[in-house]
């Protein structure tokens, strides 16, 4: 076991408030962002708590409708644009991508510390509508009903979605833009380990929808600021082309919370079966098909609509069309498990659980992209239970398995094994039971949105809260080992799970530039078998002080396309 | 502070990748603004197919002339934004700091004119929402003037902050910091502000000039 | 944008020339606008517009010099703005047509 370096590292290289919040080090940054989604995703579990609550007995009887509606609206739009959607692009992948590229930070560092104080505050005005009454709309934030009757504040949220959007974009815009031009020498397209793929599939999602998320609920605010009425039926508007447009973002929106999970996915799966990922191509490929073909299936949402039944059949065929890319990657993720020494760490346990959730989310998902099918089960606990499936079941366990394996990378230490698939056990049972009752509830009609119900669904509501609560504890756990960690845990070497990839070859934690000098790279990625004939250090000055500032690289060719 | 100094960042390996990555980044940046504006010119088109007499109608409230006369400024403007940047490459500061200043001024001349005519919509009762009394195809004229001022009134934000930045970068080129060696941000800023001219130069025929003949 | 072989003349030159046919097609557009074309009018319009359009990408923002990455984000965005129009405009004016009530 390697002694403990007293290098000077991305952790202690300064201190004090100050070089936190002004640092352009992406490492930092993600840590800014690590913090800050917790916070709001503990906020939204707040929401969900509230909806479950209420939702154990048939009767509206915890609160008034209008206070159960904010309650849906607001774990919606806190969990999806305030914590998912940033989730792991800010907190992982901004930690992870330059250095599985070679690179010594993002294309723009300090676009990179904007993009955290614009999500801030896009964040802060969630909060601060939540606290002064919250949003009462759903999440969709329909027409007219958002333009014209509700009578909450439309505005205030839609502002801090406006505002959160750029923070996105700005995320985006510089892993594209790295990933492009920022490649270490050797490092060709296809020797990029596939989770940079995931994010660069990802930004291309962000670059291209979000804008018009962000100029849709602008006009959603002049509507009913100025009543301007372009989605007002009385002033000729047409609220179906409001959907027209909130979908063009918020389908793929759901690609950028799984893309980058999937991608999480294909990292810790060879990890720990110790073997070469198969399809390495189709899974990069697929990762540009989802994002490509996930732009052409929105009217999906809109079966129900006054949507022409041409436009739904296109919908209907693209959305069968944008599975199979997705499939592709289930399959491959399973033939990398095959004959694979498989070892059952909880980022493992996580990923197979993800495996397993993402499926029965994804199929279902086809279940709802059925024209026919969609009429009966669109707007009840099914399409919930879907989502929910992929979100949480798929995302978020996503989120955990790249946590908790790369978390000796990022903190230097080891958590407790133990309590950690604990928790990744808590949170499988937990969510099985909170979302599985929701399929039945809902193919047998319960709607969505309603908070009293008839009594014949209550067992199935019981069940759903039960399972919540589980997994309510199940999430806090990792806020205890994880933290116990930072004080008492185990020193992580370099490579405590023997994984592949650059960011294995330097310190736990890394040193301010990741590398004194840019790597050249010349292996295949995740070529396991080969791994010991590789250097299990690299980029690093022989001597043992902080690294030289403005030392300059050595000019080499780089490789950007 | 002249351009002859390193402005290389220590991430970068060398200079050309820094400016390479910059330019690529801003053009990521103008294809969000595609996306951006290009909703609204969706909800456009969408109502244009729908009421085609009350789009031909509503555009006859807008004056060609000043729609053309600030064309003309904006492509002038797009034009000495051009030669900004032309003079940064040769070193010829006065001609940078007077070409930059050249394209504020028809900026403003452009927002000028701009906040005339919002003022006379204003006294007409053409301006949305709230403050529209127009009698004739109302309501539904007044879904070609919503589009009108959020397309006309988003572009014209853009413009305010162009200004804005370039007055920024104005006094930077004042204290000669830019040169052949580097003057990315006075590229980068030009790449913006021609892309403010390309939505112009789509609005002004969609809004000024339908259902002028007959 | 490497500045080696940078000809300052010409470029000025091309700047100029471009400027010049800008004003000339901002004339035509808004003298065919006058003509009643029927629904060429819409057709002459959007084309000068794409025309003045690609001579201020090319020219006056480079990317008559740009790599080839350049020219593939250009295409992209214009693109998914395609796709969004597009698509919906399939939905806005096929409604009806299958003599299905409400769709």
């Amino acid at each position: 076991m390697e002694a403990i370096e007293r290098r000077v590292n991305y952790l202690n290289v300064d201190h004090g408030i100050r070089s936190w919040l002004l640092t352009v080090d992406h490492k930092r940054i993600g840590l800014l962002y690590l913090v800050s989604i917790t916070i709001m995703f503990f906020l939204g579990s707040l929401m969900a708590g509230a909806v479950r609550a209420e939702l154990l007995t048939p009767q509206g009887d915890l609160m008034q409708s209008d206070t159960y509606n904010k309650a849906f609206t607001l774990h919606g739009i806190i969990m999806v644009f305030f914590f998912l959607i940033p989730s792991i692009p800010a907190v992982l992948g901004n930690f992870l991508l330059p250095i599985m590229i070679g690179a010594k930070d993002l294309a723009f560092p300090r676009l990179n510390l904007l993009s955290w104080y614009v999500y801030i505050v896009g964040a802060s005005i969630g909060i601060a509508a939540t606290i002064g009454g919250g949003l009462d709309t759903g999440w969709t934030m329909y027409t007219p009903y958002s333009t014209g009757y509700a009578t909450t504040n439309v505005v205030f949220p839609a502002l801090g979605i406006f505002i959160t959007g750029f923070s996105s974009i700005l995320t985006g815009l510089n892993f594209i833009v790295t990933v492009h031009k920022m490649r270490a020498p050797g490092l060709t397209w296809f020797r990029m380990p596939l989770f940079v793929w995931a994010h660069y599939a990802t930004s291309l999602v962000m670059i291209l929808g979000t804008p018009v998320i962000a100029i849709t609920v602008l006009m959603v605010g002049l509507d009913r600021g100025l009543g301007l009425g372009i989605f007002d039926p009385k002033a000729g508007g047409d609220p179906v082309l409001f959907q027209h447009l909130f979908w063009f973002y918020s389908h793929p929106a759901v690609y950028i919370m799984i893309l980058p999970a999937m991608g999480v996915i294909s990292e810790v799966i060879p990890a720990f079966s110790k073997k070469r990922i198969f399809g390495y191509g189709f899974i990069a490929a697929s990762s540009l098909a989802i994002a490509l073909i996930g732009f052409l299936v929105w009217g999906h949402h809109m079966f129900t609509t006054t949507q022409s039944m041409y436009a739904a059949l296109v919908f209907s065929v693209l959305t069968f069309a944008v599975a199979i890319p997705s499939a592709v990657k289930v399959f491959n993720w399973t033939a990398t498990l095959y004959k694979g020494a498989v070892s059952f760490e909880a980022p493992m346990i996580y990923a197979l659980g993800f495996i397993g959730l993402f499926l029965v989310g994804g199929l279902t998902g086809l279940f709802l992209g059925a024209l026919g099918l969609d009429l009966h089960v669109h707007d009840t606990y099914f399409v919930v239970a879907h989502f929910h499936y992929i979100m949480v079941g798929g995302a978020i366990m996503g989120y955990m398995a790249g946590l908790h394996f790369w978390w000796p990378k990022i903190t230097g230490r080891m958590y407790n094994d133990l309590a950690a698939k604990a928790a990744a056990l808590l949170i499988f049972v937990g969510f099985n039971l909170t979302f599985f009752p929701q399929f039945i509830a809902g193919y047998a009609g319960m709607p969505r949105r309603y908070h009293y119900y008839p009594e014949e669904y209550q067992v199935l509501n019981v069940l759903s809260t039960a399972g919540a609560s589980v997994l309510g504890l199940g999430y806090l756990l990792p806020l205890f080992y994880l933290l116990f960690s930072l004080r008492f845990g185990r020193h992580a070497g370099r490579n405590p799970w023997g994984a592949f990839g650059l960011e294995w070859m330097i310190e736990s934690p890394p040193t301010p530039h990741n590398f004194d000098h840019t790597p050249t790279v010349t292996w295949e990625p995740y070529d396991y078998p080969e791994m010991h004939k590789l250097p299990t250090r690299i980029g690093e000055s022989r001597s043992h002080v902080t690294l030289a500032e403005g030392q300059p690289t050595p000019p080499e060719g780089l490789a950007h396309v | 502070m002249s351009d002859t100094a390193t402005r290389l960042q220590h991430h970068f390996a060398n200079e050309e990748q820094q400016l390479d990555a910059s330019t690529f980044g801003m053009w990521v940046f103008l294809v969000t603004e595609i996306l951006f504006f290009g909703a609204v010119f969706c909800a456009y088109i969408v109502y244009r197919t729908h009421y085609p007499e009350v789009f031909a109608h509503g555009a006859h409230h807008l004056d060609v002339v000043l729609g053309a006369f600030n064309t003309v400024v904006l492509i002038a403007s797009s034009l000495t934004m051009a030669m900004a940047v032309h003079s940064a490459r040769v070193d010829e500061q006065r001609d940078l700091a007077r070409y930059l200043v050249g394209t504020m001024f028809l900026g403003l001349v452009f927002l000028g004119v701009k906040a005339y005519e919002y003022t006379h919509k204003f006294h007409e009762g053409l301006f949305p929402g709230n403050f529209f009394y127009q009698a004739d195809d109302a309501p539904l004229q007044r879904l070609f003037f919503s589009i009108y001022f959020t397309l006309t009134g988003l572009h014209a934000v853009h413009m305010i902050i162009g200004i804005a930045i370039l007055a920024v970068i104005l006094v930077q080129a004042m204290r000669h910091h830019y040169g052949p060696r580097w003057h990315t941000p006075v590229e980068i800023m030009g790449l913006y502000w021609h892309f403010v001219d390309l939505v112009w130069i789509f609005l002004f025929p969609l809004l000024y000039l339908i259902g002028r003949h007959g | 944008m490497s500045t080696h072989h940078y000809d300052p003349a010409a470029t000025v030159r091309s700047y100029l020339m471009v400027f010049g046919a800008l004003m000339v097609f901002t004339a035509l557009t808004v003298a065919a606008a006058y003509i009643d074309m029927g629904a060429m009018n819409n057709v002459v319009a959007m084309a000068i517009a794409i025309t003045k359009a690609v001579m201020v990408m090319l020219i006056f923002m480079h990317v008559r010099e740009s790599s080839p990455l350049i020219w593939l984000t250009i295409a992209s965005g214009v693109l998914f703005f395609l796709i969004m129009v597009g698509i919906t405009m399939i939905d806005m004016t096929s409604r009806g047509l299958m003599g299905i009530l409400g769709k």
